[in-house]
């Protein structure tokens, strides 16, 4: 094989004019080993991220778009929501809603009209004008098939919303939103909707610009520039890295708009984040997943710690279609012997409230009815009556949960209550995430963790789930009395009428029949110096517009430690 | 001709990987749109389905993804929407890169120098304290060093950044805590092929010929004894430049290595093939370059 021989020899040769001939001469190969260090300047050499941002916020995982009909988790929605507009925006200091694209409605008196005025002065950071086409169109698209928006249910409210998007109606324009000319915007509801103003609110009924998305399809919002109807406009979108913000001056509101440019640093590891946050390179934490859980009753006792009450629930599912969970004595006698308390004060640490409820207070017209307490007497005599008498004859059932130290460690406490309470024997069964989501649809779980957070300041985003055909149902319940009810309520124009309906129907839940058992309130946590930083407000849907957000005048990075 | 037999080879072995890839990903429970927010009704997670074609029978999801790859196309990000599997590697690739070949070539310059001078030394004070070395750092894991070294240098000493990717110096603490587990393998399996070499007939020559010392250790000693560390080096090189999801996710540095892991978390399907699939183009090459390595090195090995 001559010419395979010469290539080697070439090949050789070519080592050799590299210095490296035979590998013998070390010093040929300590240089070749620190070429890589060459590499270093490359690192320095990267475009932007010049200068730190008046504002560092680290804000979560990373954001699976910042498209406002894509979108689903709260990281996500607190980039975009400083990114674009609705027709209503939320106010910084109580999250209620407030005029943004719209300068003013009306609502008609049963409560199914509205009709909106657009702010004049209202453009895109790219020039365009924004319009009442644009409104219509991006609520459009939300229902639209083709965009699978798996938050679409958002605008099931609109007239014919749900048919559009399941394809049973193919044409948009039976849907319940019209332009009346370029600056009104006509909604029609299936029903009064008495937290419509804070969905319009809400990222997923954003306006976005029709004129870029056409032109670049699903990657509109990494082509820049991305035209934003925000107080914000994107500088750079650096994946598991920043997202990197800067005034808009188009803004209707601009003059308002306090930090010009603001970096949200995206993150998954809670050391990480606190170790950037003690030594002054980052100036916010807000993102409770963030903070280390075994240095929890350290970190509290911190003045520059902030803990608050919020939309956010965690409790158990039954699956009612199996045995012995079908008998609502038995699933009352295992509530009863729970206790709660035991779990906020020993595990969480965190400020949360033990929940008898599923319904966080606070809540605007929505007084939580009362539902059950620690009670491990009755309990048992509930077990007894059920046919299990200390626990005998009792199956051995699963408790599922998804992987995480503190759900581990719950359940851990919640089994070893109901064998010293009731005398029953309950395995653990820990899932992969995606596998713990699979079971918990298919019902192959007797017992299961769950959370919910609710997306508007209304307690239809806890009651709808448990009606019968809702996707979120997931117990194997389904209670045509419930579904009446919060129906019913629905149909109220009058609040104090709508409150009894929907308390009704939430009693049903936590404590006459019991698919579910709450156990705790979640408590919002945030980190920053509130001498330094102004402008964030506790509120219960854990909101806060990043334009309201500033640094005190005076006040420089400090870079402290400890 | 022995290497570009092996070349052309390297096709359908990828073909069969990708195909594998894309079967078993699927096998696993729970899709990329399973969330714990179900979708209000079924049809909204129908749209998402049709959207992406996951609708379709596996076999026409497949030769569609081959006509992607045909044309450089990943296809599109499940989790990450707006994204495509090659704007993510283009992205986070570059970073891994950098990361990798600095800690590479850490683990071969401390490991190498460190290998050859404890056989060397064997049985003295010396082999003593670099093998004890050689092992803690073997037996420590990245995800000990790492937050060690953050705690001395960045937080107590305020020497260098915790974390971040911003300039050279935030590259120093992630090399140190990625190359140091590497570099006591590397200086292992140094030490072990040093060993074994010294006791080769051809040293016993070069010594009965009078060579000097270190001219027998270096030109040719090493030169045999070394060939255990280039074989690590091509899968080792390959693991270090897709990444490493614990240092990456310590230092939070915008690798690739993250999204290795987490795709499969996610059930990312285009994710997980694309990166599986860059994964094996960089070990099958690497593994190529270091067997013509051989013929170099050792003049026993003849390829063709």
């Amino acid at each position: 094989m001559k010419f395979s021989t010469d290539a080697l020899l070439s090949f050789k040769r070519a080592f050799r004019f590299l210095g490296a001939s035979c590998a013998v001469r070390p010093l040929p190969l300590l240089l070749l080993l620190l070429l890589p260090l060459l590499l270093l300047p490359l690192l320095s050499a990267r475009p932007a991220v010049p200068s730190r941002a008046d504002l560092v916020i680290i804000n979560g995982a990373e954001p699976e778009s910042l498209d406002p009909a894509i979108i689903t988790g709260q990281a996500d929605g607190r980039v975009v929501r400083a990114l674009f507009e609705g027709l209503t925006r939320i106010n910084p200091t109580n999250a209620a809603p407030e005029p943004g694209l719209a300068h003013r409605w009306e609502i008609s008196p049963d409560g199914t009209t509205y009709t909106f005025h657009l702010r004049t002065n209202a453009a895109w950071s790219t020039g365009q004008p924004i319009t009442a086409e644009d409104v219509v169109y991006s609520w459009i698209r939300v229902l639209d098939p083709n965009t699978a928006a798996d938050y679409a249910g958002q605008l099931f409210f609109l007239k014919n919303g749900e048919e559009f998007n399941s394809g049973r109606i193919k044409d948009p324009a039976q849907v319940g939103v019209r332009a009346l000319d370029a600056h009104t915007v006509r909604a029609e509801l299936t029903g009064p909707t008495p937290f419509f103003l804070d969905l319009c609110a809400f990222p997923t009924l954003a306006v976005a610009p029709k004129f870029a998305i056409e032109k670049h399809g699903d990657r509109w919002v990494v082509m820049p520039p991305m035209p934003v109807s925000g107080a914000y406009e994107l500088v750079e979108w650096r994946l598991q890295d920043r997202i990197r913000v800067r005034r808009n001056p188009r803004y209707w509101d601009a003059a308002n708009v306090h930090s010009s440019v603001v970096d949200f640093l995206s993150m998954d590891s809670p050391m990480t984040a606190i170790n950037l946050y003690l030594t002054g390179r980052a100036d916010i934490i807000w993102d409770k997943s963030l903070v280390p859980g075994q240095l929890m009753d350290a970190l509290r006792r911190r003045p520059d710690c902030h803990t608050f009450d919020y939309l956010g629930t965690l409790f158990y599912r039954y699956n009612v279609t199996r045995k012995p969970f079908d008998d609502v004595r038995v699933r009352r006698a295992l509530a009863l012997a729970v206790d709660k308390r035991r779990i906020v004060e020993k595990i969480t640490r965190g400020g949360e409230r033990v929940a008898a409820h599923f319904t966080p207070r606070g809540m605007p017209v929505y007084d939580p009815p009362a539902g059950l307490d620690y009670d491990p007497d009755q309990a048992r005599k509930l077990l007894a009556q059920a046919g299990f008498p200390g626990g005998k004859g009792f199956p051995v059932f699963q408790y599922l949960f998804n992987t995480g130290k503190t759900d581990e460690q719950i359940s851990v406490e919640i089994q070893a209550m109901w064998q010293r309470e009731l005398g029953i024997r309950m395995e653990l069964r820990q899932a992969e995430w995606k596998v713990y989501l699979v079971a918990l649809r298919a019902l192959d779980y007797d017992v299961g963790r769950s959370s919910w957070v609710g997306d508007y300041n209304d307690p239809n985003t806890f009651l709808d789930m448990f009606m019968s055909n809702n996707g979120n149902n997931r117990t194997g319940w389904k209670s045509t009395r419930y579904d009446e009810l919060v129906r019913e309520g629905n149909r109220q124009t009058d609040p104090r009428l709508r409150e009894k309906f929907l308390r009704e129907a939430e009693t049903l839940l936590v404590r006459d029949e019991l698919p579910i058992v709450p156990l705790y309130f979640y408590a919002g946590i945030h980190f920053y110096d509130s001498a330094r930083i102004e402008g964030i407000h506790p509120n219960l849907i854990d909101e806060h517009p990043v334009y309201a957000i500033r640094k005190k005048r005076g006040s420089e990075p400090v870079s402290s430690n400890r | 001709m022995y290497f570009l037999k092996r070349a052309i080879f390297l096709l359908p072995l990828l073909l069969l990987i990708s195909a594998l890839a894309f079967a078993l990903v699927r096998v696993a429970p729970g899709g990329p749109f399973d969330k714990e927010r179900e979708p209000s009704t079924p049809d909204i997670e129908r749209n998402l389905k049709a959207k992406y074609h996951l609708d379709e029978p596996l076999w026409q999801q497949y030769l569609r993804y081959l006509g992607g790859l045909a044309r450089g196309d990943f296809g599109p990000s499940l989790k990450y929407r707006s994204h495509t599997v090659n704007d993510i590697i283009a992205q986070g690739l570059p970073v891994s890169l950098i990361l990798g070949l600095l800690a590479f070539g850490f683990a071969q310059g401390v490991g190498i120098p460190l290998g050859f001078y404890t056989a060397v030394r064997k049985g003295e004070w010396g082999d003593w304290v670099g093998s004890f070395l050689a092992i803690l750092a073997v037996c420590v894991p990245g995800f000990v060093v790492g937050p060690l070294l953050v705690m001395v240098f960045a937080i107590h000493l305020g020497w260098l950044p915790v974390a971040l990717w911003e300039s050279p110096l935030h590259a120093v603490l992630p090399t140190l805590a990625l190359g140091l587990y590497f570099s006591g393998r590397v200086a292992r399996l140094m030490r072990e092929g040093m060993l074994s070499t010294l006791h080769e007939g051809f040293i016993t020559t070069a010594r009965a010929k009078g060579l000097s010392e270190p001219a027998i250790l270096i030109k040719h000693a090493f030169r045999l004894a070394v060939l255990p560390v280039v074989s690590y080096a091509g899968p080792l090189l390959a693991d270090l430049l897709t990444g490493s999801f614990v240092i990456e996710n310590i230092f939070r540095i915008p690798g690739i290595g993250v999204f290795l892991v987490n795709s499969t978390q996610n059930r990312d399907y285009p994710m997980i093939v694309g990166l599986v699939l860059l994964y094996a183009v960089l070990l099958l090459v690497l593994n190529l370059l270091v067997d013509l390595s051989y013929s170099v090195l050792d003049r026993r090995v003849k390829h063709g």
